[in-house]
Order: C-alpha cells, then sequence, then structure tokens
C-alpha cells in the first residue's frame, strides 16, 4: 500500500494544512519510509486480539449533571486573534454555495 | 553549601527551619539561570518578577508564624507544555508563539499551593514530538555535558535546566519516553507516572492515552517530593485514577531485600552501545548486592514498540491537534492577503468551481496550520491523519491498538515473575546535535526503550548509572507495575544511597564541579 502524492495531497486537505509542491514532494517520501517501518507490525497475527485504547481499561467516567463555574466570556476571548467582545469573529464565508 | 546545589528535600527543611530563606534561594536559581540560559537555551520564558515575589510572599508568611506548603522556596521550572495562567505557553511552538493561558495546569495549581517558587518555562521538542530537543522553534536546548550534544526530549529544557543546576527540580512530561529518556542523557533522574496517576489538565495534549506529567530532579528523594505534591484525583481529568497518593517520600526506606527484578536479554542487541551496555549490568550487580534478585525474562512484543507508538501517537495527535485553526486562540494567518485573492478570483472568473477551490475559512485554516507548525508535527499531523482515514483505519490505527494489547500483556505476564524490569533507557549516551535530523525515521528509534511502558500505562524511572569514556552520562530505567511508584523510587532510592553517579555535574563555568 504505497502512498501515493495524489493521496499525500487529499491527506493534507483532510488536515486542513497547506503544503507548497516542494513539501508535497518531501512529505510523500517521508510517509511513504515512516509507513514502510511502521508496516512491520502485519508480522503479527492479531487475530481474536480486541484493540487496547486506554492502558489500564478505564470507562465511563461520569459526573452529576450540575453546572459549576466556567471561564468567564472575557478570559475565554482574552487570547483570540480577533473578537468583538462578545464573539469570535472569522473571515465571513461570501456567497459560496459548495463547501471545500 | 551554595543553594543552586542543595537538593529539593534539602532546601524545603532549611526554608522551613528558616536556615534560609526563599528569596535567597530563588535569587541564587535566577542568577544562574541568567549567567547560563545563553549557552545552554533551557528557557523559553523566565518569570524573575513572579518568582521573587512567590519568595518574598513565602518569607513573610514565615516570618508571621502561618504555615507554609510542603515545598515551600523551591525553584522548580515548568515544561513549557503546561498552562501557567497569564505566562506565556508555547509548546517551543510558533502556533502559540504568544499564547498566555487564562487558568493554570492541575499540577501548577498543586505546586503554588504547595509553595514551590516557579522560575520559568523549559524549552522541548515541538508540541512533546521528538527525542532531541531539536524540534523547538525557539532553537535547540544543548545538553549541559557537552555543548556540542542533544540533551534528549522532549523535556529537553527541563533535563538540562537540572542537570546544570539552574533549578533543583522541574516538570516534564512523557509520552514515548519525553521524561525518561532526557534525564538518561542528562545524567539526572525523571519519573513518568502510572497514566491516570497526575492529572492532564492543563497539559496541552500531544496523545491523550500516553501523555502523563512527572518530575526531574537530582535524585529519586527528590521525585517523590514532587510526585506527592502533583499526584492524585482530578474530578476534570476523567482519566485521572481515584486511587490515593501514598506519601512517597515517606516510603524509601525499606530494604530491597526479596525485590525480584527482571532482565531482558532481547535489550542488549548490537544496537545497544557496549558503554551502556556494561554500566547497565553494573548496575544490575548493585541491586543483587542490594539483596534484590534479577531473573530473566521475556517481553516478546517489544520489538513492535516503535512502529506501535508511531502509530498511536500520531493518530491520537492528529485529532489533538485539529484545535490549532486560527479561530480562538494561536496563531491565524494574515486573512487579509487571503481575502483580497479571493475576490480578485471572483472577478477574473466567474466559473471557479466551489467544490474545488478552498473557502476562505478554510484556507484560514490550512495557512495558519501551515505557517505555525514546524516540520515533525506536520509530518505527525499528517501520519495520523492519514492512518486514520476511510480504508486504512482497520490496517493501520486499529492494528495498532491490538498490538498495543498483546505490548499490555506482556508486562502482565512479566510482574507475575518480577516485582521490577530492569535495563537501558537509551541505546547510546547523548549524540550530536544534528546527527539524527536529517532522518526522521533514525529519530523515532532513540524511543526504543521508553516507548513501551506509555503503551502500556506502566511506571518507569531512569537515573544515572555511569559515565562514558568521554565523560557522558549512561542512564538505567526501572519500569514497575501500574501504581507502584512506591516500589520505583524506593529502588531508585536505595541505588542512589549505594553509588554516586547522580551525584556528578557537568563541568560549567559557575557550577559547583564534582563533589
Amino acid at each position: 500500500m504505497a502512498i501515493s502524492r495524489s493521496d499525500v495531497a487529499k491527506v493534507a486537505s483532510l488536515a486542513r494544512l497547506e503544503l507548497s509542491n516542494v513539501e508535497l514532494d518531501t512529505m510523500t517520501r517521508d510517509l511513504q519510509g515512516i509507513v514502510g517501518f511502521i508496516s512491520s507490525l502485519d508480522e503479527l497475527d492479531t487475530s481474536g486480539v480486541e484493540p487496547l485504547a486506554h492502558p489500564l481499561g478505564t470507562q465511563n467516567v461520569f459526573r452529576e449533571d450540575i453546572p459549576t463555574d466556567s471561564l468567564s466570556l472575557s478570559e475565554a476571548l482574552q487570547s483570540a486573534p480577533r473578537h468583538d467582545g462578545k464573539y469570535f469573529l472569522v473571515p465571513a464565508v461570501l456567497g459560496e454555495t459548495g463547501s471545500a | 553549601m551554595h543553594p543552586g546545589d542543595m537538593s529539593a528535600c534539602e532546601i524545603a527543611g532549611a526554608v522551613a527551619r528558616g536556615d534560609i530563606s526563599a528569596f535567597e534561594c530563588t535569587q541564587a536559581a535566577l542568577s544562574r539561570i541568567d549567567r547560563l540560559n545563553g549557552s545552554i537555551n533551557a528557557f523559553l520564558h523566565i518569570d524573575a518578577e513572579g518568582a521573587i515575589a512567590s519568595a518574598r510572599s513565602i518569607d513573610s508568611r514565615r516570618a508571621r508564624g502561618e504555615s507554609l506548603g510542603p515545598l515551600a522556596g523551591v525553584p522548580i521550572a515548568i515544561k513549557d507544555v503546561l498552562c501557567t495562567r497569564n505566562v506565556p505557553t508555547t509548546c517551543a511552538s510558533k502556533m502559540l508563539k504568544d499564547f498566555r493561558p487564562p487558568y493554570d495546569a492541575f499540577v501548577v495549581e498543586r505546586l503554588r499551593t504547595s509553595d514551590a517558587v516557579i522560575v520559568g518555562k523549559t524549552n522541548m521538542d515541538e508540541f512533546a514530538m521528538g527525542g532531541s530537543n531539536e524540534n523547538s522553534a525557539f532553537g535547540p536546548v544543548r545538553n549541559p555535558w557537552d555543548l556540542s550534544r542533544a540533551p534528549g526530549g522532549s523535556s529537553g529544557g527541563s533535563a538540562a535546566c537540572v542537570a546544570a543546576g539552574m533549578s533543583p527540580i522541574a516538570l516534564g512530561s512523557d509520552t514515548g519516553g519525553s521524561i525518561r529518556q532526557p534525564a538518561g542523557l542528562c545524567g539526572i533522574t525523571g519519573l513518568k507516572p502510572t497514566y491516570g496517576r497526575v492529572s492532564r489538565r492543563g497539559l496541552i495534549a500531544f496523545a491523550s492515552s500516553l501523555d502523563q506529567v512527572g518530575p526531574m530532579a537530582r535524585s529519586a528523594a527528590d521525585c517523590a517530593l514532587v510526585l506527592e505534591t502533583i499526584a492524585g484525583h482530578d474530578p476534570s481529568d476523567s482519566t485521572s485514577l481515584k486511587a490515593d497518593v501514598p506519601p512517597y517520600s515517606r516510603l524509601l526506606e525499606e530494604s530491597l531485600a526479596g525485590v525480584r527484578i527482571g532482565r531482558v536479554a532481547a535489550h542488549f542487541t548490537e544496537g545497544l552501545n557496549p558503554e551502556v551496555a556494561r554500566a547497565v549490568d553494573e548496575a544490575f550487580a548493585v541491586f543483587r548486592a542490594a539483596g534484590a534478585t534479577i531473573h530473566d525474562i521475556e517481553m516478546p512484543h517489544a520489538r513492535w514498540g516503535v512502529p506501535t507508538y508511531y502509530l498511536v501517537a500520531p493518530c491520537e495527535a492528529s485529532s489533538n491537534l485539529a484545535r490549532y485553526d486560527g479561530v480562538h486562540f494561536g496563531h491565524r494567518t494574515d486573512t487579509a492577503q487571503i481575502l483580497a485573492s479571493h475576490a480578485a478570483d471572483r472577478t477574473q472568473k466567474n466559473n471557479i468551481d466551489s467544490d474545488q477551490a478552498d473557502s476562505t475559512l478554510v484556507e484560514m485554516y490550512r495557512k495558519s496550520r501551515a505557517e505555525g507548525f514546524g516540520s515533525e508535527v506536520k509530518r505527525r499531523i499528517m501520519l495520523g491523519t492519514y492512518a486514520l482515514s476511510a480504508g486504512y483505519y482497520d490496517a493501520y490505527y486499529l492494528k495498532a491498538l491490538k498490538v498495543r494489547r498483546l505490548i499490555r500483556q506482556d508486562y502482565l505476564n512479566a510482574f507475575e515473575k518480577v516485582d521490577l524490569i530492569g535495563g537501558p533507557v537509551s541505546a547510546t549516551a547523548a549524540f550530536p546535535l544534528g546527527e539524527k535530523t536529517g532522518d526522521p525515521l533514525s529519530m523515532y528509534l532513540v524511543d526504543l526503550y521508553t516507548v513501551t511502558a506509555n503503551l502500556a500505562g506502566v511506571g518507569g524511572i531512569s537515573f544515572p548509572c555511569g559515565l562514558s569514556a568521554s565523560g557522558l552520562p549512561l542512564g538505567f530505567q526501572l519500569q514497575s507495575p501500574a501504581l507502584a511508584e512506591p516500589l520505583l523510587l524506593r529502588a531508585a532510592d536505595r541505588f542512589q544511597r549505594i553509588t554516586d553517579w547522580h551525584q556528578r555535574r557537568p563541568h560549567l563555568e559557575g557550577t559547583l564541579q564534582q563533589p
């Protein structure tokens, strides 16, 4: 399953990363090498083995549904690149019909 | 003794007794940081004002007879991956260059309550991704033992800070070895607690099922003192464990008689530097002389540890780093340029295919992230995104999680026969800066001995066990079952009562020479 340059371009789009043509080439080479290395996992027979996501198997940690303190509005906005005191501001999506 | 050369335990005792002031200890640390940071680059931010203010407050409260916290007056450095309220927290990334968090991490809150004096934020590999501290956007950290060499990573700044005596203790974080490996390369002691032992609230996330915060110091005894301050359940971190926190610093006395330590023959392959191998086996002999028994054990799936880690961690990272989009905080690209070029496109081409072109918002995301992230971070995000994408998820991510279970099972099987597992922490001593930066895979292999502990969620500590012929520190690692930190710390502490490797110091201008 060798990664192609066009695969990498698609992944870059999914990852919301802009890569130049040169970067796309380097990234393709790097990822091919890494994925090749990682494919050594195929040497292992894992049939019947359950995946392990949480190392100690903790699950379903809940708390009571009681509201508690949270950040104030000004604290929440203090690091925003642009805000109007109430909302985070981003460039408007102007008259576009499809999503990218 | 110069306060800059006292241990955290010694400073805490002396301040509590009134033999030395918090101000004096803080001044000593700040002055050493000021003298040495230019050549080592361990610190990204030095908070002299905040530190002096804390110190003065501690001294006034002591003078008024008020009780002080257990770390009162002890200077501590914090890896820049941990949120410190209104103090720059950058993760050594351009993405967070100007970020000042609106809250303290749980461990930072605990340190403040304990009256530790936070002197600054340490340099690291960007977003904790790296094994040499060469991935920092603000320059590499240099190993105090040899300034042409790497300190290890990603907690390279914290390791170098402690090794150079800039502060007696520091906090690091460990996802695949990032506390233990730099501790090994810098001749200090570093502990990765059991997963969930220390809250991750305010730890800027890299891989949520692997990350842990831990202490770095010149002794296991100091690590114990810090761990009992920062450990414990946090209702805001659903992965934090409810288990009680033992008084680690008071559990170091018991002898090691009858403790069974495992030795894995497969660790000693041709890839392991012979000087390291010899020092590690000499350390086993020390443990034997101290009453422990050494047993051959196998960890049959250990050799798939690095490939498993370099799938699981980047996958989790691709999810955790999705929040850096230039919207709420962090770097945002210059949107005026994007808007101008979109407007130009629209007037020139009536039929722009809006399915092909990114919207302005998406372009903002893509450019902000491209400008904010360094190349290793991008590489891992790309790898993770690819491995999680439709058609590849089963073959890569799910497969890795199955191997993860096999690796964890190896530990469970081993711990039926032994109480601890001993061995190398790094295949080599500190390597030259630039040696591994050309080949990502060669850098990934520095994590060979450390990643499996994170995958299995078990505890691990590394400490010095020798010096190479050229005077570089050599490290030993002990790993324990989950929540066996008392045994881990006790074993390392016992080693440090018998040997003096942990007391060796690099020859730096202005610091204490070897005792």
